[in-house]
């Protein structure tokens, strides 16, 4: 047998991948051959080696957490009893038809709790799709007089905006979301490497703060000055909690 | 099946082998962050396809589609990478390549000793150096232990380029790594 052959083989009779007979015809050649020996001993080494010590990468613990919300979202949005619209109405037309026909037709009947967790199913939803889709923001903005405006003649209500940067929970930026079939103000914050989703639609009446966890996200709904608030996120309850707080204080004029 | 229970089936069959996917994507972006997202985006589009999933080895098939995601990243956001410049099927891969301070062997013979930190370090900075089709192949025969024909199915490759590659992988490894002993045996290190 050539060493040239052995020097071929000798990888996948380590790998033990060689047919009986190949093995055997390997062996034999080995015994009387010293350089192809060395080569096979030195090979056999180094693949120890490389088995030994390359580093293995296990998935970091949040990994299998956020597939599965991904996947939950995904499969609400398969769910054929109601679509949630994809669209950040970009182009105008479609746009103004939507604001028209949804604004006036489901300002009112949000209220009642039996919808209310479809409702919050679709924020988490679309607090998932925000981070999924690569648009979190239509206008990044940290600054509220860039953001505040931004929303003008896009909505027929104009939403408080307030930077919280002191207090921990940077503006990030405003989006136009779309939800139980209406357009709403969707502004994010930044809370450590977090990020919260803030969604505000106006909502006459009012009703006592509650709050919920859903896949894994929490879910902080609260009303006030004619508007509803839903702040969605992965940060603990309580932080949510103290944003809520520090978003009331810094909006006297709606909360 | 509703939509609900699909999910659970399909987590079911993908999760336990989402640290072989993780894995793999980690060292092909060579990036935790880039990594996470091409796992993420894996799992969503093999549930995509997961009716068309006929059985067999589940880790194989994840891995399929894991090391497909990888290829199409990096020929989107590092296209440089993809197309090294080495001629895929033919050249030697250049041990100097993968060490920086590699220098020609000189005839000493060194044992493949005790492992220092350092040695880990550099044996890992030589492996994520390897082209991604060299890389692949030598993180999936060397820390999945998959067969040949598992990885050639994977890589969309003929067996017999899965052992050609994975010979010159080897062998471009070796050779810097006896290299990289000779010095520090005869530096005293």
């Amino acid at each position: 047998m050539e060493h040239d052959a052995v020097e071929a083989d000798v990888h996948a009779y380590l790998d033990d991948q060689l047919e009986p007979a190949q093995v055997a015809r390997i062996q034999e050649h080995l015994r009387t051959c010293p350089a192809c020996t060395e080569l096979y001993e030195r090979q056999r080494a180094m693949n120890s080696v490389v088995r030994q010590h390359a580093h293995y990468h296990t998935a970091p613990r949040h990994l299998a957490r956020s597939i599965r919300s991904t996947l939950r979202a995904h499969a609400e949005l398969e769910r054929p009893r109601r679509r949630v619209a994809w669209g950040w109405f970009a182009s105008g037309a479609a746009f103004a038809c939507a604001v028209t026909l949804t604004v006036s037709l489901s300002l009112f009947q949000l209220g009642p709790r039996g919808e209310a967790s479809s409702l919050d199913r679709e924020l988490v939803a679309a607090h998932i799709r925000s981070l999924m889709v690569n648009h979190l923001t239509d206008v990044p903005s940290s600054d509220q007089h860039t953001v505040k405006p931004w929303f003008d003649g896009k909505l027929d209500m104009s939403p408080p905006v307030v930077d919280l940067v002191a207090d921990g929970f940077p503006l990030i930026g405003g989006r136009l979301d779309y939800l139980d079939q209406r357009p709403v103000v969707a502004l994010i914050y930044g809370r450590r490497k977090h990020l919260i989703n803030l969604f505000i639609w106006p909502q006459p009446g009012s009703a006592s703060p509650r709050n919920e966890t859903r896949q894994g996200y929490n879910l902080l709904r609260w009303t006030a000055g004619g508007m509803e608030y839903a702040a969605v996120s992965d940060v603990a309850l309580g932080d949510l909690e103290e944003f809520q707080k520090l978003f009331a204080r810094a909006t006297p004029a709606s909360g | 099946m509703t939509e609900q229970a699909r999910v659970r089936r399909f987590e079911q069959v993908a999760l336990p082998h989402l640290d072989a996917a993780y894995n793999l994507a980690r060292w092909l972006t060579r990036n935790d962050a880039d990594a996470e997202d091409v796992v993420q985006e894996a799992f969503l589009r093999a549930f995509k396809f997961f009716d068309g999933f006929r059985g067999g080895s589940e880790r194989a098939w994840l891995l399929t589609i894991v090391r497909h995601t990888c290829f199409s990243w990096l020929q989107q956001n590092r296209p440089a990478e993809v197309v090294a410049g080495y001629d895929l099927e033919v050249a030697e891969l250049d041990p100097a390549a993968l060490d920086p301070t590699f220098r020609a062997p000189s005839g000493d013979d060194p044992e493949i000793a005790l492992m220092h930190q350092a040695d880990e370090d550099l044996l890992n900075e030589m492996i994520a150096t390897l082209p991604p089709q060299f890389r692949e192949v030598v993180i999936l025969r060397e820390l999945e232990d998959l067969s040949y024909k598992e990885i050639a199915d994977i890589a969309a490759i003929p067996i017999g380029t899965v052992m050609s590659r994975l010979a010159r992988a080897r062998k471009a490894l070796q050779r810097a790594w006896l290299e990289r002993r000779t010095q520090e045996v005869r530096h005293g290190a």
